[in-house]
């Protein structure tokens, strides 16, 4: 019979004969090939010392961007909290005072806005539901920590620093983004 | 008692005893390493330069940990579990002749602790020992696991001594003596009894690695199947012991396949060489070919998977045992037929250096056509 997978393959269940039963051949075989192992390259990666460089497309810690001016580009509008499938985005919405143009780009933002690192699964469906490019992944790890409750990341630590921009254009330019 | 002596035997005692736990303990580095390069890693390189000072860490590790012992164990006999496998390991390296011997100040001093005229029947018979160290802990432990490991490790051990005994037989009727010294001492230059008994070495070889329970006949340990067979319920330094032992089993099993079938210290051109510069050099070539079948045990292990206990005891009663009694018998009557049958000289003493017969040359003509016969 035809096989589905065109994989199929008849294996041979013969009585082995006596030189194969003393295992002797396939034991020489095998250690030459073990041997020959011993001179190939390493495939180890020296982990502190020697880092593998991210595929662009990884998908780590959030940020929320800044423009140039340094102003919030998030509005608030909860699109991301909305689209978020592991429900890991909670934010508190206020609207700008006069004065406050400097800080933050749209009339309305965000006076908290959280991400549950435990409950993120880093699918990046905030990312493509935000129409202000205002949240991006990063190649950056979440770090450990022992208390579920530091996993919860406010805006101080998820808002890009004005000295310390960082960098988005990879992600910018990688999926959906690349082919417009 | 002679001081002289009894400080020399005490001194080396202590050399050797050093070297073999130093050899066991960096045996487990270059377990390591070997595994590692094998498949394509690195292996451990973080204690110290390219990882040398592991051994020293692990070693710490285990003295720090807790010194557990089950509840329903049977304490005395826990205890006395890895007590008995790291002496019957240690104490093999007694009547191993480590090198042709020293003069130091006017003595001769002899590179073998005891020279016992049964040397091969000593480590026989001590390796037989052995078995009751795995046996009393896996027992002890009173652990389902660590019981099938035992069982398993002594019916393996008891089934292997018998081949390995036999092979044994027909290198003693080779050198027609029992003792390792006079063995070693026959196989002057090159030699050596593995050109005139591959099969007998072989034969030895598998049982050899069948004795220090090492991959492919690891079935008392089992890591997969047996949670680590005997050892489960050991920790700390007790479970370091038999570990240890172990590899001072694989230490001393290497030395032993050195001295029977690899000529011990001998190596071709040594008549180029006398006195201590012979002796030193002995040594070291003895060293080295201990650490070659170290090595290539390690090899062993980390090519070929685990046997199943079938194909072990089908290996062991129904192909080694019949070769090994085959080869034996066939080699005692090119023996006999060459020597006559009640020759007092047997086929290898004419090859010593050590006898001083005018007979010699007569002998050794005949040993010449021996070794013909054999070879045909």
């Amino acid at each position: 019979m035809e096989s589905l997978s065109n994989r199929r393959k008849v294996v041979s269940n013969k009585k082995m004969s006596f030189v194969e039963s003393l295992y002797l051949p396939a034991v020489v075989s095998g250690m030459w090939i073990t041997f020959k192992h011993i001179f190939k390259k390493r495939t180890t990666i020296k982990y502190p010392e020697e880092q593998r460089p991210f595929a662009p497309v990884y998908r780590g810690m959030h940020v929320l961007k800044r423009d140039e001016q340094g102003r919030e580009n998030c509005t608030a509008c909860g699109l991301c909290a909305v689209a978020c499938p592991a429900e890991a985005i909670t934010m508190v919405a206020a609207e700008r005072e006069v004065g406050q143009e400097n800080l933050y780009r749209e009339e309305k933002y965000a006076e908290t806005y959280e991400i549950n690192m435990l409950r993120c699964i880093f699918c990046g469906l905030c990312e493509e539901a935000c129409p202000k490019e205002a949240i991006f992944l990063t190649d950056r790890i979440v770090p450990t920590n022992f208390d579920r409750d530091d996993f919860v990341y406010g805006k101080d630590r998820l808002v890009e620093t004005l000295d310390h921009r960082i960098d988005v254009t990879n992600r910018q330019h990688t999926g959906k983004r690349g082919t417009k | 008692m002679d001081t002289g002596l009894l400080l020399e035997k005490t001194i080396l005692v202590l050399i050797v005893f050093a070297v073999t736990l130093f050899a066991a303990a960096y045996q487990t580095y270059m377990e390591r390493k070997v595994a590692a390069w094998m498949q394509d890693r690195v292996g451990p390189d973080r204690a110290g330069p390219f990882g040398i000072l592991q051994p020293i860490a692990d070693a710490g590790k285990l003295f720090f940990k807790e010194d557990f012992i089950p509840a329903n164990a049977d304490k005395w006999l826990f205890i006395m579990g890895p007590g008995i496998a790291m002496f019957t390991a240690a104490i093999t390296g007694a009547v191993i002749p480590w090198g042709p011997p020293l003069e130091i100040m006017g003595r001769t001093v002899s590179l073998q602790i005891a020279d016992i005229n049964i040397g091969v029947l000593f480590v026989m018979g001590i390796a037989s020992i052995g078995v009751y160290g795995i046996m009393i802990g896996g027992w002890a432990s009173n652990n389902k696991f660590s019981l099938f490991s035992a069982i398993r490790a002594s019916s393996q051990m008891i089934s292997y001594e018998l081949a390995m005994g036999v092979s044994v037989i027909t290198v003693v009727l080779m050198s027609g003596s029992l003792s390792l010294n006079e063995i070693v001492a026959q196989q002057h230059g090159m030699n050596w009894n593995v050109w005139y008994q591959p099969l007998c070495f072989l034969v030895f070889f598998i049982c050899s690695v069948a004795e220090c329970n090492r991959a492919p006949f690891d079935m008392a340990e089992c890591e997969s199947e047996l949670i680590g067979g005997y050892h489960t319920e050991y920790g700390s330094m007790k479970m370091g012991f038999y570990l240890f032992a172990e590899y001072v089993n694989l230490f001393v099993s290497s030395a032993i396949i050195a001295a029977l079938f690899f000529g011990g210290y001998n190596f071709p051109g040594m008549d180029n060489f006398s006195g201590n510069t012979l002796a030193i050099i002995g040594t070291l070539v003895f060293l080295f070919k201990i650490l070659f079948f170290i090595f290539v045990f390690m090899w062993i292990r980390w090519t070929l998977p685990r046997f199943r206990y079938d194909q072990l005891m089908h290996l062991g009663w129904k192909k080694l045992i019949p070769i090994s009694l085959i080869n034996l018998v066939i080699s005692a009557l090119v023996i006999a037929f060459s020597y006559g049958w009640f020759n007092s000289k047997p086929a290898n003493a004419v090859k010593s250096s050590e006898v001083e017969d005018v007979a010699v040359v007569s002998v050794a003509q005949q040993d010449n056509s021996f070794k013909t016969n054999f070879n045909n």
